[in-house]
């Protein structure tokens, strides 16, 4: 029971999909079930907040090293949620201004915007910024041109990075025209359009296969690993 | 964490010169509105027994200094175009936040620490509003409780067929199975609302990697070995011809290389091992490719954080020409 069933919901509702996509009569099905899996996505964001509120109100409990962040964090937390369900400082859609929480969640204004411009995208987009030291510092620890294919990578890295900046057109804008194949912005165009392109493509193609392989022994019922407690039993 | 001799110093100091920057020239970090007043006439409703009504409000528009300062010196007392303290705190919020994440470079540290403790908070109630508003509701309530729904937030809502409501009743029976998963007992019931999210997902995936990545990539890789190319007369054009040809060829050999790689049901010995060595050649170009197309995307991340914080903030460059009045008006305090 505790394995059959989800195993047979697995599979209805994986065929159903399939099914959907060859069969115009059951288009619609498709559509059903991919709604009702976004509703369930939805309210498992519950769930998650369930989890960061356990283990944040844990560690403020026992009084556990930096647990004034975790006081943070539920702070920030709850006030996001009362402003972003109660959409205050939204306006109501002008074409339905009775209506007062007719408005955009989104909108000018509200103070759910106010903290997404102002915290959400200043933070995550200075954390991918941070990134860019680590990974050239990573990069110039690990890189060492050994063999072949590490010259490869370097040199291709080089190239790339070169091409895409004014440093690259300035170091090689002097070769004649006949050979401005070779200048690094040119290089790294062709590199992108013919090497990138094979390389990724059949990356691609790998993953595809791969994934539809996965799929189909889920929906056999051959894998069910996925519920856990010891691979395909 | 506590706080260190060294990091009060340096605390201080960054305060020390921000406090100078504010009061020199045109000062820094201010945010200025337009306002919009926007009402709109609602019609008396007999159904609901409502009478006609104005609904009132004011809009404000973010505006570059300059248009406050043009404002001011053609009417001192006008009220439309105002500092925005909203704005403003935001903008100098916005501007510790980045401080703060950089700070990490140097070492942990509890400004670093304090905004990854806002990010974790934030970023779980967005996703989670987000959810509610635009999945649950138009959705869920949506065909649950449609004539609620219509009448509270989403009037155009399109009516639900009875298939819906049914899918929507079992995604709610679902969705509730799911948070059995808090509790100590009925956690195994949980694997229900898994079952079907794996199943809706193998069965999306199936179709969509297959038509999207396995056969249109496969059709794109059919390419002409020989590629004609044509000058403006219409004549073939040899050397355009000859690199178009050879991007072709290396294009459809390196797929071909790189899939041998990847296929580990024959030993790669003789003719497939030499293929599979092209494949990783080609593989590490690819490799080499995205690690740079990688770190050019986050300097240009890096670029665009820096420029908000000595454009934006600081005022010290201009390159939109927001504040041609302010940078002028430094340059002669200076």
């Amino acid at each position: 029971m505790k394995r059959l069933v989800p195993m047979w919901i697995a599979i209805i509702a994986g065929f159903a999909m399939l099914f959907s996509a060859f069969f115009p009569a059951t288009e619609s099905l498709g559509e059903i079930f991919g709604d009702a899996f976004n509703v369930i996505a939805a309210i498992a964001f519950v769930l998650g907040a369930g989890s960061l509120a356990k283990v944040n109100l844990e560690k403020i409990s026992r009084k556990d090293q930096g647990w004034g962040y975790a006081v943070i964090t539920l702070i920030c937390f709850v006030a996001t949620l009362v402003v972003g369900l109660g959409k205050i400082g939204a306006h109501p859609n002008p074409n339905f201004a009775a209506l007062p929480w007719s408005g955009e969640i989104q909108q000018e204004g509200a103070v759910f915007q106010w903290i997404y411009e102002f915290a959400l995208v200043p933070i995550t987009s200075t954390m991918f910024a941070l990134l860019a030291f680590f990974v050239a510092s990573a990069a110039f620890r690990a890189f060492r041109a050994k063999n072949v294919e590490a010259i490869l990578l370097l040199v291709t890295a080089f190239i790339v990075l070169l091409g895409r900046t004014f440093a690259g057109v300035v170091l090689t804008g002097w070769l004649p025209d006949w050979a401005s194949g070779l200048r690094l912005e040119n290089l790294s165009v062709y590199i992108m359009q013919v090497f990138n392109t094979a390389g990724n493509r059949a990356i691609i193609i790998g993953i595809a296969l791969g994934v539809a392989a996965t799929s189909l022994r889920i929906l056999l019922g051959v894998d069910r690993s996925w519920m856990g407690g010891g691979g395909d039993k | 964490m506590k706080l260190s001799r060294g990091w009060i110093v340096v605390s201080l100091v960054v305060a020390a010169l921000i406090g100078v920057r504010a009061f020199t020239g045109g000062g820094m970090g201010r945010v200025y509105v337009k306002s919009e007043a926007v009402s709109i006439d609602v019609p008396a409703d007999a159904a609901k027994g409502t009478a006609a009504t104005k609904v009132e409000w004011t809009a404000w528009a973010q505006v570059p200094p300059r248009v406050y300062k043009a404002a001011e010196a053609t009417n001192p007392a006008q009220t439309e175009v105002v500092f925005s303290w909203g704005r403003t705190i935001g903008l100098w919020i916005a501007a510790f936040f980045t401080l703060a994440i950089f700070s990490f470079l140097y070492r942990d540290n509890p400004a670093y620490r304090f905004t990854e403790a806002v990010i974790v908070g934030v970023s779980a109630a967005y996703a989670m509003v987000l959810g509610f508003w635009e999945t649950v509701v138009p959705k869920l309530l949506g065909a649950l409780t449609p004539d609620f729904v219509k009448g509270w937030v989403l009037p155009s809502l399109s009516d639900q067929g009875p298939a819906q409501v049914v899918a929507m009743c079992f995604a709610l029976v679902l969705g509730v199975l799911l948070l059995m998963r808090l509790s100590p007992k009925g956690g195994w019931i949980s694997m229900w609302p898994l079952a079907f999210i794996i199943g809706v997902t193998a069965g999306l995936k199936i179709v969509s990697h297959v038509e999207s990545d396995l056969i249109a990539q496969s059709v794109a890789t059919f390419k002409p070995l020989v590629a004609f190319k044509t000058d403006a007369t219409g004549a073939v054009a040899a050397w355009p011809t000859v690199w178009a040809s050879l991007a072709n060829i290396l294009v459809v050999a390196g797929v071909l290389c790189c899939l041998t790689y990847f296929f580990f049901s024959v030993e790669h010995k003789g003719l497939v091992g030499k293929g599979a060595r092209v494949g990783i050649w080609y593989l590490m170009i690819t490799f080499g490719a995205a690690f740079g197309f990688t770190v050019m995307g986050r300097v240009a991340l890096l670029a665009a954080r820096v420029e908000f914080l000595f454009d934006d903030w600081l005022w010290l460059i201009d390159p939109a020409g927001k504040r041609v009045v302010e940078t002028m008006s430094m340059l002669t305090a200076w």
